[in-house]
């Protein structure tokens, strides 16, 4: 809910300064959008700065904005437990979606980007083990993009689906991940 | 396949060894639903293991999108099947935040009666399953039995035993009702007496303590780098609970105690979860005192159906949108929350975009089963196959809510 002390911005915006954008506070959580290059980056200094101490993962969560352009989202919502803020880092990504992974800050990070790949295509790079989490090996598309019929598309498994065979997109193949 | 079988060895040389693939599951009765465990086993070592999730997975936030906010309280009870009230808040509590509505503080004393109900329910369900996947059979049986009070205490309220849906935007879907305050009481005074029965079952049984103690470690730093929340990160001896910090509802007004642990392996998280039954029997007597007379639902009518149903009978206005918001739902404004309580699994965050219209944009659901499996790996010293049943009991997923 509300915070306790606000968060200190001149930190954040002291050593970023134009890279990322202050998107304001609203419902307890303080909104930054940040380039895709930028993430690790930012994440680290959120996670180490002694005065913010964001050592809480909460969050990582794909969006689909269909059809804007830039297309994808990731969103990562951080806590610091210390301090009790909450901070959500919104990064634009173009088609085919990509950006570098955060496993390296913080572990947790390793199942909530094998679901963003899983649901939407989004590719974590250097991720350690990016594979499908939810759905199966051989499964065609991402379910959750806005553009996947809610069904899924006819096969002999499931006659109720959109017609159609599944978009192929070679370059988001699931096999041969880097 | 070799054909030739040495029987003796050159001196010196080590026994050649392999590591064995094991496969747990999705169909064992110790994994809790449909896990599947892939184990990679040195002996009777685990060298590494690989949850495999998925089997239950309902596409929840894929539904989400094509439903109006009210329709998507029930696929909320599906999500963590042992306590949906408190699912049922954590979604409500987000889509008032963006709506920029409050309950009114006689429904926020009842949706958190009922998400402590659900609190005790669910740990009820771990406090008997640990010791029985550690082959202590009884405790489960016993708490089979409170936890059905508690079950008809639900149904008394709302109807239905398990999926409740009874939380709507801007209050609860009915008041209390009659002959619930000393049907609970009574649940309240009998409830923490069985609580030591259950600890006297086991906390002498060499055999569950030597399985627990000291077994699946896993330390502070690990346990935040992993993302464990709940019962799980507090065993490790982090005073986190969202409740005190960031309350919500109600809970700035009530007295209880946030349990902690420092040993932080299996006995530890089990103790927690034990000792946050008695915390949540306080805070429902605590509710039950304080709970003021007065509306339980918004008065809105846009949003929540009027208490008074004369209104639509006698007033053209009244009668459509009565029907509209029935048919269409309500439109909630344009922007985006992330809103999180404390679960009983954990922290439980909805994070939701709405376009301005009725039904969200995108709805995301930080489920605590999901981020608390990943436990797994960071237990030091689980070595033996036996164990991993042991540390995966404790860390108390829910399948519906590990696969959405």
């Amino acid at each position: 809910m509300s915070v306790e002390t606000p968060l200190n911005l001149i930190l954040i915006t002291e050593h970023f300064g134009n890279a990322i954008d202050d998107l304001g506070f609203a419902h307890g959580v303080h909104a930054f959008a940040a380039p895709p290059q930028m993430i690790v980056e930012l994440c680290r200094f959120l996670k180490e700065h002694p005065a913010l101490r964001f050592n809480f993962l909460s969050d990582i969560c794909g969006v689909d904005h269909y059809p804007e352009v830039p297309r994808y989202e990731a969103v990562y919502h951080l806590y610091s437990l210390p301090n009790k803020w909450r901070v959500r880092i919104k990064c634009r990504l173009g088609d085919p979606p990509r950006v570098p992974t955060v496993t390296g800050v913080w572990r947790t990070a390793n199942w909530h980007e094998r679901e963003a790949w899983d649901m939407y295509g989004i590719r974590f790079e250097g991720h350690p083990d990016l594979r499908r989490i939810y759905m199966w090996e051989g499964f065609e598309g991402f379910p959750q993009r806005k553009d996947f019929p809610l069904r899924g598309y006819k096969d002999e498994l499931n006659p109720f689906g959109a017609e159609g065979p599944p978009p192929t997109r070679p370059d988001l193949a699931t096999k041969n991940i880097p | 396949m070799t054909e030739v079988t040495e029987l003796s060895r050159p001196e010196g040389e080590a026994l050649d060894t392999k590591e064995v693939l094991l496969n747990l599951g999705p169909q064992h009765p110790s994994t809790h639903g449909v896990l599947r465990l892939v184990l990679e086993l040195d002996g009777e070592y685990v060298a590494r293991v690989d949850p495999h999730i998925g089997y239950l997975h309902r596409g929840t936030e894929k539904l989400a999108e094509s439903f109006t906010y009210t329709q998507i309280f029930p696929l909320t009870d599906r999500l963590d099947y042992l306590c949906p009230p408190s699912n049922n808040l954590a979604f409500a509590l987000a889509v008032e935040k963006l709506l920029g509505i409050e309950a009114p503080i006689r429904a926020q004393y009842i949706r958190v009666l009922m998400a402590e109900l659900a609190r005790i329910s669910g740990h009820l369900l771990i406090t008997g399953a640990l010791p029985l996947d550690l082959g202590a059979m009884t405790a489960l049986l016993y708490a089979m039995r409170e936890r059905e009070m508690i079950m008809d205490l639900l149904e008394m309220i709302s109807g239905a035993r398990m999926h409740t849906s009874f939380c709507r935007v801007g209050g609860v879907r009915e008041d209390l009702p009659d002959g619930f305050f000393p049907k609970i009481r009574e649940f309240c005074d009998i409830f923490p007496n069985r609580i030591r029965d259950y600890e006297r079952l086991v906390e002498n049984n060499r055999v569950f303590l030597k399985r627990t103690q000291g077994i699946g470690v896993i330390t502070a730093e690990d346990g935040i780098d992993l993302g464990l929340s709940g019962p799980n990160l507090r065993a490790s001896g982090v005073d986190w609970d969202i409740r005190r910090d960031e309350p919500y509802e109600i809970y700035d007004r009530l007295d209880f105690n946030v349990i902690t642990r420092n040993e932080g392996d299996c006995y530890a998280r089990w103790q927690c979860r034990v000792e946050e039954m008695r915390e949540s029997v306080r805070i429902i007597e605590q509710c039950l005192e304080q709970m003021p007379e007065g509306p339980f639902q918004i008065d809105m009518p846009t949003i929540a159906f009027p208490v008074d149903k004369d209104k639509v009978h006698c007033s053209m206005e009244a009668l459509i949108q009565h029907f509209d918001l029935s048919a269409y739902g309500f439109k909630v404004p344009k922007g985006e929350v992330y809103s999180a309580i404390e679960a009983p699994k954990g922290e439980l965050g909805f994070y939701i975009i709405s376009d301005g219209s009725a039904k969200p944009f995108r709805m995301k659901v930080r489920s605590p089963s999901f981020v608390n499996l990943q436990g797994l790996f960071g237990t030091s010293n689980a070595h033996y196959l036996a164990d991993m049943i042991a540390v995966l009991g404790s860390l108390d997923p829910v399948m519906a809510e590990v696969d959405k």
